[in-house]
């Protein structure tokens, strides 16, 4: 009996000096990241953004008195890495949440995971992922409104009819690629609005090499607007070729993605006066995003080292932005239920870096904030003038406007 | 559908040109893969050094990146004979080169591409040059000269190649390789060399034409495995190891692809060039040129 009081004894004093260690585990936060592969670039700049976030985190004493550690693979921008790597982090490494890496297409293919096991899923930069899973703990950051399909090219069609006299025709092309798909799908919801007359409708493949015969095809049908949504590579090819071909048009662009880094802007340089375009922030607007500033300056001394966008202008500041939303949530319910977590998130607006942030039904914003701006004077291909403000005119919404759209197109290059 | 003149005219221009891309990246696959039998998968990824290669001289030196390519490509006649020689000692002497000089090749591929990673990062890159933004005019056809340069010289580096095969001693000792390597033993000449120096030369072709590349489009790391098919479809349609066939072949391609993006749709030109490539073949198994 003597010897059972003893180990007893034993096992309660072990137990009790194991749990401010129990208490002081880390809290987990797991995802995949295209660290590799085509969208590597993005990835590697919003992993970057969430490291700092959680730096700043713990320098602060960490969430629920617990320090934040992120635990992340490469899903090689390939969505048949995905559910492998979801299924590791919740059943090998025990995270306590999960965020998305960057895009629609690895976000789609984690959704399945996340419904099964009812994880409170917040995600970046998805376009439209939820439309068909129709999941209430979904999230995502990129403010594209609650209609978001439609949201992303609201800007770019209010600009174009806005023109003077209104446009009748309009050409649309992109790739064939998730997010190219899904952009033009909104683009075509806008032109059945409007009551457009559709000339060129088509899609390329990603490995095109030469699409100045697609620019002669589409200038050969005169479009009053040319709606293109691309992936970094094509959107250079794309631009390049419009140069080249000479396109006569009255607005060209509003889907490009690439424009929006350092790396398109110093190659393509003067090649994109006169395009309209996408972008989540830019310095003409920095005024309206009053703590950005400081985070861009952590930001962009660790993006030149690694390699990766120097500017950090597009993605970053909403990659720390999703992780700020999932800090303040936690802390507000005290709690890392994710009933609670969606509950409190689908109830409730959040302040952070890109300004204050509420989401709707579908877990989108719930009001579309994505910047329409047309790029402008831009000479040579240095980088320093894009840092500060003076080669983007915000065109859209008219909150953020700093100027009105430079049309036909082709003016823009003289 | 109406074919305009002016259309059909730069349609034929933009697919000659774009040809002459194809043929300059399919080259070396021919030369490997057709006369010598060896796998060489990491075929892209050399293309992709080649880029990166003529990016950093141009970033840091102004050199045009075509020339430097041409300058450097006895760098990359050196990198090839030394892979040729380890694949050789490791598998081919042993008889171990069909599924473990595979697996060697995609070693290549993977640790080239992520030495380029962990060095230029993920970000794309690209090489402008004093030419890059110039399209000359000839009528109503467009000769945009960032197409046209790296025509001219892959035209010029392909028809070298077939010349250096079929004019000179070491390049018939080649083609004799890729015959009947036995009776080449029988007349004392030494296989593994002449296979070493044909390797050798496929990749400095493969450098060559990762220069066009960049300057042709942005490049990352992983960029160039999607090449691959295009590349092999353009020497299966060609005749596998005939110069002349991949040449052919790359036109035809080419011109495939510039015709079904002006007239059709550009989503259409894959399926029209590997369909033009499964016709070809139920005619010609061997390729249009090929023996």
């Amino acid at each position: 009996m003597k010897r059972l009081t003893m180990w007893l004894s034993a096992g309660l004093v072990a137990f009790a000096l194991a749990l401010p260690a129990l208490a002081q585990q880390p809290l987990k936060i797991g995802f995949g990241m295209s660290l590799t592969g085509p969208l590597a670039g993005n990835g590697k700049a919003a992993l970057i953004a969430m490291q700092i976030w959680a730096e700043d985190v713990n320098a602060k004493g960490g969430i629920l008195g617990r320090k934040v550690e992120l635990v992340y693979y490469d899903d090689q921008t390939n969505p048949s890495t995905v559910p492998s790597i979801y299924n590791k982090l919740l059943d090998v490494d025990k995270v306590d949440l999960v965020v998305s890496g960057y895009g629609t297409n690895v976000i789609a293919p984690a959704m399945p995971i996340m419904m099964q096991r009812n994880m409170c899923f917040m995600s970046l930069f998805g376009l439209n992922v939820n439309s068909k899973f129709n999941y209430d703990r979904y999230f995502q950051i990129m403010p594209a409104g609650p209609e978001p399909a439609v949201g992303w090219s609201q800007g770019y069609f209010d600009i174009a009819m806005g023109l003077n006299p209104k446009p009748q025709t309009v050409a649309l092309v992109g790739a064939d690629a998730e997010y190219p798909a899904l952009a033009l799908e909104g683009a075509r919801a806008h032109v059945k609005k409007l009551g457009l007359k559709v000339v060129y409708d088509k899609t390329y493949p990603p490995n095109t090499v030469d699409f100045s015969p697609i620019v002669r095809a589409i200038q050969a049908t005169n479009p009053d607007i040319v709606f293109l949504a691309s992936y970094p590579p094509d959107s250079a090819g794309m631009v390049r070729a419009v140069n080249e071909v000479g396109l006569k048009t009255r607005i060209f662009g509003g889907g490009l993605v690439g424009p929006q880094f350092a790396s398109l802007r110093t190659q393509l340089g003067p090649l994109l006066n006169g395009v309209v375009n996408y972008e989540s922030y830019t310095p003409e607007v920095s005024a309206k995003y009053p703590f950005l500033d400081q985070f861009l300056s952590k930001y962009q001394g660790r993006a030149i080292k690694e390699g990766v966008d120097p500017l950090g202008f597009y993605l970053p500041p909403y990659a720390y932005a999703m992780m700020q939303v999932l800090e303040q949530a936690i802390k507000a319910t005290g709690s890392l239920d994710q009933a609670q977590l969606a509950e409190y998130m689908h109830k409730y607006e959040f302040d952070t870096y890109v300004g204050k942030v509420r989401f709707a039904k579908n877990g989108e914003w719930s009001a579309p904030r994505m910047l329409t701006v047309q790029y402008h004077g831009v000479v040579g291909n240095d980088l320093e003038q894009w840092m500060k403000p003076g080669k983007v005119t915000v065109l859209a919404p008219a909150a953020y406007a700093t100027g009105t759209v430079q049309a036909p197109y082709q003016d823009n290059k003289k | 559908m109406e074919f305009p003149t002016a259309l059909v005219l730069n349609a034929i221009v933009a697919g000659l040109l774009l040809g002459g891309f194809y043929a300059a990246v399919s080259v070396g696959i021919s030369i490997s893969f057709g006369m010598l039998d060896v796998v060489n998968i990491a075929h892209p990824a050399f293309i992709i050094l080649g880029s990166y290669i003529a990016y950093i001289v141009n970033a840091r030196l102004g050199f045009d990146p075509i020339l430097v390519s041409v300058v450097l490509s006895p760098l990359f006649f050196l990198l090839g004979m030394l892979i040729y020689r380890i694949y050789y000692g490791c598998f081919e002497r042993r008889g171990q080169e069909s599924l473990r000089g595979l697996a060697f090749f995609f070693g290549i591929l993977f640790i080239t591409e992520v030495t380029l990673l962990l060095i230029f990062g993920v970000d794309y890159r690209l090489v402008e040059t004093s030419y890059s933004s110039t399209t000359l005019r000839l009528g109503p056809v467009d000769f945009p000269l960032r197409l046209v340069v790296p025509f001219v010289v892959s035209l010029a580096m392909v028809i070298g190649v077939q010349l250096f095969l079929s004019r000179t001693f070491f390049g018939r000792a080649v083609l004799a390789v890729a015959q009947d390597q036995l009776a080449l033993r029988l007349m004392a000449i030494n296989p593994f060399r002449v296979k070493e120096f044909a390797f050798a030369l496929s990749i400095a072709t493969a450098g060559v034409a990762g220069a066009f590349l960049i300057v042709i489009q942005p490049v990352q790391p992983s960029i160039g495995r999607e090449y691959i098919g295009l590349a092999f479809a353009v020497c299966v349609l060609g005749g596998l190891g005939s110069i002349w066939g991949t040449l052919l072949g790359a036109f035809i391609l080419g011109l495939a692809e510039s015709f079904t993006s002006t007239f059709f749709g550009p989503s259409w030109a894959p399926a029209v060039s590997f369909g033009i490539l499964l016709a070809a073949l139920a005619f010609r198994p061997t390729g249009l040129l090929g023996r």
